[in-house]
């Protein structure tokens, strides 16, 4: 299991959804993806593409509009 | 048993794209939806950078229609490819600045890629006959499966039944007399669809899927190409194209001027980008200056038009804080403008 960053600061929806499924593509079962966006239609988002693709949220804040959503990435 | 034979489906997040993939899921079918990004969709952007939109619940529609669906998304990022489908289209454009024939075919092309790419038996998309007079005719449905290469693995459940046999039905995968014959503009048959599978609170958008096929939203765009001198586009200009006010005082300078608090700090992301102004004695908006050449006149012909959607509006002057191209802060003190010295046509 590894940890892994993603920067999808300033980027709109869908496109830190985009990016969050292209880096999971890359990762094994077990890792975890720290997403950073600013977004805040990515909380949503990224909750659901995760819900349907089968990987975890372990985390989602929104602190003052500073995203942080933590995934465990699942067997899909 | 035999593994479950595979289809794709092209989800636009509205109701059209939900049914048909259930329709074709009710067979017995393994589906998955594919959702191309092009830049110009409706979804989220504008909604994410307005304040007062904040608040309400946003939701990505593709993804809400997959998750009702229970199948996996994949989203594509389409943006690089699908400028030339807007700058050349092959059959031209809509009432606006819409290719959607082109469009149709790419998307489906691009489909066909990936099932082929996948090992997907066969793709599946929401169009009815009828249903849009550009891209969803009886006349172009051959257009779109001949021209994108999907060939007869292209079936559209909902008019299956009055267009020819496509493979899927031909091989027996899918049952022709469990599909649907809908045609025509009405959107009663498929209401009564979505009520019969128990869909609520689907999205109808008005117009189309994306901004190009909003009148005012072509017009910046053509504007754009025109003020540039050349027909050509990146990401954060279509992007700066759904927000904020566009006044264009010259033809080598226009203005992008906040109308509300989230703008405004959306358009702060792009100060290294672009020459920009703030009001400084009063509240007031930020505006992005996308200029060929800008100079002291300008700067003062923007500051008072900027001055005039600040609070400042009916002060005597107003100051204005201009940092020009190489960062320089520049301070100015200016009337506002009145509404009547601001022509119609500076409004893009
Ligand atoms: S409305 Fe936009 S996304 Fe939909 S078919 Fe037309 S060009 Fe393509």
């Amino acid at each position: 299991m590894s940890r892994h960053h993603l920067d999808a600061r300033r980027l709109l929806c869908p496109m830190p959804v985009i990016r969050t499924q292209d880096r999971i593509a890359t990762l094994a079962v077990g890792d975890i993806l720290e997403v950073h966006a600013t977004d805040p239609g990515a909380i949503n988002d990224i909750g659901a593409w995760c819900r349907i693709n089968g990987h975890k949220v372990l985390q989602a804040q929104n602190d003052d509009g500073e995203i942080l959503m933590i995934l465990e990435v699942g067997q899909s | 048993m035999t593994t479950p034979r595979k289809a794709l489906a092209l989800i636009s997040g509205g109701l059209d794209s939900l049914l048909a993939a259930r329709v074709i899921q009710e067979q017995g079918i393994h589906v998955e939806g594919v959702n191309f990004f092009t830049g110009f969709c409706v979804e989220g952007h504008t909604h994410a950078i307005r304040k007062k939109d904040q608040a309400k619940p946003k939701r990505n529609n593709a993804l809400w229609v997959a998750e009702q669906l229970g199948i996996k998304l994949h989203i594509v990022d389409i943006v690089e490819e699908y400028k030339d489908v807007v700058l050349n289209p092959t059959h031209g454009y809509g009432a606006n600045l819409n290719p959607c024939l082109d469009c149709k075919i790419f998307m489906v092309h691009k489909a066909q890629e990936w099932i082929d790419k996948h090992g997907f038996d066969f793709i599946i998309t929401g169009e009815v006959i009828g249903q849009r007079p550009m891209s969803q005719r009886k006349d172009t449905m051959p257009v779109v499966a001949d021209q994108s290469g999907a060939g007869d693995r292209l079936l559209r459940p909902l008019c299956a039944q009055n267009l020819p046999q496509t493979m899927p039905e031909r091989e027996g995968w899918v049952d022709r007399e469990r599909l649907y014959g809908f045609s025509g503009r009405s959107r009663k048959p498929q209401m009564a669809l979505a009520k019969q599978y128990g869909f609520e609170d689907y999205a109808t958008p008005a117009g189309g899927c994306c901004f190009l096929t909003d009148e005012n939203y072509s017009h910046k765009l053509g504007d754009l190409w025109q003020a540039r001198g050349e027909r050509r586009y990146e990401l954060d200009d279509i992007m700066l194209l759904k927000v904020g006010r566009h006044l264009r005082p010259r033809p080598y300078f226009k203005m992008i001027i906040s109308r509300e608090e989230g703008e405004a700090r959306f358009l702060e992301g792009y100060r290294k980008q672009f020459r920009h102004m703030r009001t400084v004695s009063h509240i007031g908006p930020m505006a992005l200056i996308d200029a060929s050449r800008f100079d002291q006149e300008d700067a003062q012909i923007a500051a008072s038009l900027l001055a005039r959607f600040s609070q400042g509006r009916d002060a005597p002057s107003v100051e204005v804080e201009y940092i020009d191209e190489l960062g320089v802060a520049h301070g100015f003190t200016v009337p506002p403008m009145s509404p009547a010295q601001i022509p119609k046509e500076w409004y893009l």
